[in-house]
């Protein structure tokens, strides 16, 4: 089912959780809201479920209007973070609430209730109550019974959050075949960048009641829109004065550029690593950090500090040490403009044409 | 549609209904005194506040309640910390009696009370050996502002002294205080509020008193009529305006101290 | 050290609480088998006690039903302001501050036969105060908060999260409530309904004053005992009481029981 949402605003007393949100969502689509807490992705869900009421904007489910639809009629489905399985009642009466309110008839509901429970990998565990499961088979009921009325749309508010970490790898890919299998339009929320990223067709930051940009994870990745967005995804450094650089600072560059740089795109070797060594500059090894796979290497040059990881397959170099650095590109925004900047100097000068 | 239109009405039925029976059950008789009180002349609000029996009453009445609640504080204190602290035969027994006065009517109480001390029992015959008697008098009126009140503080201190964590008190132990030290500095601390909202709850409750105490006081004017028993007089001789205005006070005073105790246990709750 | 708190309590508990229970019931037999069966059986008694038996089963089911919605309310309606709310949740404990006295005291004024409402009624031939309805209202004030206590912290610990995800599910208020929210408050409900008996059988004050004792019309049992010891009939008094205090005995056993079935959900 398709999803559109116009011009959506939110107020929670004096607070502003949701300020003009528009977007719209295809059939089939996995969709990622992502964003810091409290920036307003679990309202923005919660009123599309029906349960809150907008203040002002349009949701519309397949060109129809349902604004005025309560959470019983949109024939959605929703999974909470913290489960909210019904303590009382059996797996099985978890899963069968929302057929048996719709008054299916017996055979169909037994059929049904097997099919999500063969589906969800929980037969065997028919009879038993909730605080009988793990966290990981609760929310696999919680997705069982949400799917069990055959939504036109699944929504889910940090189905993990409440999950080792462990067994949230598990279910995150679980979670993806199912959604690809079966074909519903999906929206989740997450504060979990690598969730988003691994689950999503496309993710929307949304952040202080606002969508950032909306894109697939690579798009995203690649060519952040919003400093926030930048800085949001992966791990970057700040840097106050981009000029000082190599390769970024000359004349066209208005002082006061502020950039951001990721890890990924910071290399540091020997000067034998290099191939092209001019657009290299060096910088002293400050710090280094053991990551489990990998080493977090903070580098120096001059008064700029940048960031960066190194496998544990290279040479470990010592706090103290002179490298150097090619910084690859940056991210570079100022109060009007944002754009990526690629090192001019990587491109060899002096072309040498045989 | 149908379905939503019928669940509409129904909910606007009933969130009518039980406002309606809440205003008119609780709101209404309230401010209906209040507004009794200060309808009738100035000067019959004077004479009344200025009539010497009620204000005996009302001070005789404050003053026993206090005495009585402080009773309860120490025996309840003592109470609660054997039933949480200790494991013994009859425990579960004694925590279930605890609860009696709230179950069993006041009228009965008071008989009771009157059965055992009255002159000729043996409690009574004993205190008369000793100079004083009990039943009829302001002893008697304590004894039934005691056990009426008995489970309040109990109650109120058991569940705080549940929640402390043992924890607590070992470190205090390791780091050399002894156990009365520890007592007084680290568990007492920590059952204080439960102390204090509890005797306030029973203060006002025994303020509040009636069927108990009717029975065991004599309710002689001036000494051993309390304020809720001189309302009562009031009324069957017909002056409701005189007993409106003493419920009138009995009211604020109470209230006060609801007021009271919700705003700090408010407090806490925030901090 | 131990052994002297234990010793302290349990004299308290036996001084106070048993040996004045097991009085009564010595008391109701002072003129044996038959003063106390006489007691009981005489015309006034038998109906003081059904009187009691009447005004506890209307209370009970009429608070039972606005005490829970009431709890509902002020926990979970969205349509209640948040201030509102604060100011009708310490509304509710009221009650629980008003002498008896004054709680029947404010039926009179507000019902009695000579004021608006009470004249409305007379000629209809409705009479509020020194009949039942009157009787009735004074008990349904004392008790009103016992229940809406009980309810409202169980509300708010289990929180709306299952009443939510079974509205996602297509059930509207009536099956969610039943369905879903019934069972968790259950035993807190009957619990509070325990409560409310007691409280009802025992109350006096408020009775006393609105219904005019009027001995064999609107006595109620606890006011029966009150006029037998006033008329120094103490083993008459004695019988009634004992009956009284068997009930209570009683309910305190299913109070600790509901308790502790309440407790287990938890």
């Amino acid at each position: 089912m398709n999803v559109e949402v116009r011009n959506l605003h939110k107020t929670f007393g004096t607070f502003q959780a949701v300020r003009d949100v528009s977007f719209t969502i295809e059939q089939g689509q996995l969709i990622g809201l992502l964003g810091p807490s409290g920036g307003g992705k679990t309202s923005i869900l919660r009123m599309l479920a029906g349960l809150e009421t907008p203040d002002s904007g349009d949701i519309l489910f397949q060109g129809a209007r349902v604004n005025d639809l309560p959470p019983q009629e949109r024939g959605i489905g929703f999974v909470f973070q913290n489960y909210a399985l019904f303590k009382h009642m059996t797996v099985e009466g978890n899963i069968a609430f929302g057929l048996e309110v719709k008054k299916w008839p017996k055979a169909r509901m037994k059929e049904r209730v097997a099919e999500l429970l063969e589906l969800t990998g929980l037969k065997g565990f028919e009879k038993r109550y909730p605080h009988q499961l793990s966290g990981g088979q609760r929310q696999r009921v919680a997705f069982a019974r949400a799917l069990a009325p055959e939504p036109r749309l699944l929504l889910l508010d940090e189905p993990f959050a409440a999950i080792d970490a462990k067994i949230r790898q598990e279910l995150r890919n679980w979670l993806r075949e199912m959604i690809d299998r079966l074909g519903i339009t999906s929206i989740f929320v997450t504060h979990d960048q690598d969730e988003a990223i691994e689950v999503a067709d496309e993710i929307m930051i949304i952040n202080q009641g606002r969508v950032e940009q909306k894109g697939t994870p690579w798009d995203i990745y690649r060519n952040p829109e919003t400093p926030f967005v930048a800085e949001f995804i992966g791990e970057s450094t700040f840097v106050e004065d981009v000029g000082q650089l190599r390769g970024f600072g000359d004349g066209g560059l208005r002082s006061g550029t502020k950039a951001l740089i990721r890890p990924e795109y910071v290399e540091i070797g020997r000067e034998s690593d290099f191939p092209l060594l001019s657009a290299t500059e060096k910088g002293t090894i400050r710090r280094l950090q053991f990551r489990g796979s990998e080493w977090l290497v903070e580098v120096e040059i001059g008064s700029v500090k940048l960031v960066t990881y190194r496998s544990l397959e290279k040479e470990v170099f010592q706090p103290g040490e002179e490298v150097r650095v090619l910084v690859h590109r940056a991210y570079l925004f100022n109060d009007s403009d944002c754009w990526i900047m690629e090192n001019r100097l990587k491109e060899d000068p002096m072309p040498v044409f045989i | 549609m149908t379905h939503v239109l019928q669940s509409r009405w129904w909910s606007w039925g009933f969130r009518s209904a039980v406002m309606l029976y809440f205003l008119v059950l609780i709101v209404l008789p309230i401010a209906g005194v209040y507004g009794q009180s200060l309808s009738g002349s100035w000067a019959g609000l004077r004479d009344t506040l200025t009539e010497p029996l009620a204000w005996k009453a009302v001070v005789l009445t404050i003053k026993l309640a206090l005495i009585a609640t402080a009773i309860n504080a120490l025996l309840g204190t003592m109470a609660a910390w054997t039933l949480v602290r200790y494991r013994f035969p009859g425990r579960s027994l004694l925590n279930s009696l605890v609860d009696l006065p709230f179950a069993l009517p006041t009228a009965v109480a008071g008989l009771m009370i009157l059965l055992l001390l009255g002159p000729r029992s043996p409690v009574g015959q004993w205190a008369e050996s000793l100079g004083f008697t009990i039943l009829f008098h302001q002893p008697a009126i304590v004894v039934a502002m005691v056990f009426v009140t008995f489970p309040f503080v109990i109650r109120a201190v058991q569940p705080l002294l549940e929640e402390l964590d043992r924890a607590e008190e070992e470190a205090s132990y390791t780091l050399g205080a002894s156990r009365a030290k520890t007592f007084f500095r680290v568990i007492l601390p920590s059952m204080v509020p439960g102390i204090a909202s509890g005797s306030m709850l029973a203060f006002s409750r025994a303020l509040a008193e009636f069927g108990a105490v009717v029975l065991v006081a004599g309710n002689i004017p001036g000494r051993t009529m309390v304020a809720s028993v001189y309302i009562y007089g009031e009324i069957e001789s017909g002056n409701p305006a005189g007993a409106t205005i003493v419920s009138v006070l009995l009211l604020t005073l109470s209230f006060a101290i609801l007021w009271t105790v919700n705003h700090v246990q408010m407090r806490r709750n925030a901090g | 050290m131990r052994r002297l708190w234990i010793g302290l309590t349990t004299l308290v508990f036996a001084l106070l609480l048993v040996t004045p229970l097991a009085r009564i019931a010595i008391g109701a037999w002072d003129d044996g088998w038959s003063g106390f069966w006489d007691g009981l059986t005489r015309p006034e008694a038998r109906h003081a006690l059904w009187m009691t038996f009447l005004v506890v089963v209307v209370v009970t089911a009429v608070n039972a039903l606005f005490g829970v919605m009431m709890a509902m309310y002020l926990v979970r309606a969205g349509w209640l302001g948040k201030r509102l709310k604060q100011l009708l949740n310490s509304i509710v404990d009221l009650p629980f501050a008003v002498s008896p006295v004054i709680g029947g005291l404010m039926i009179v004024l507000l019902l009695g036969p000579d004021t608006v409402i009470g004249s409305l009624l007379d000629p209809l031939g409705v009479k509020v105060v020194y009949a039942f309805p009157g009787m009735v209202i004074a008990t349904l004030f004392v008790t009103f908060p016992l229940i809406v206590r009980e309810v409202m912290p169980v509300l708010q610990e289990i929180g709306s999260q299952q009443e939510e995800a079974a509205a996602t599910l297509g059930a509207y208020a009536w099956t969610t409530f039943w369905r879903v929210t019934w069972p968790s408050i259950r035993w807190s409900v009957i619990y509070g309904v325990v409560l409310t008996v007691a409280r009802a059988i025992g109350e006096f004050g408020a009775v006393l004053v609105v219904s005019g004792n009027i001995m064999g019309k609107t006595q109620t049992a606890t006011n029966l005992v009150y006029q037998d010891v006033e008329n120094f009939n103490l083993t008459a008094a004695n019988a009634v009481a004992l009956v009284l205090a068997a009930s209570s005995i009683l309910l305190l056993l299913f109070m600790e029981w509901a308790k502790s079935r309440k407790e287990r959900q938890a």
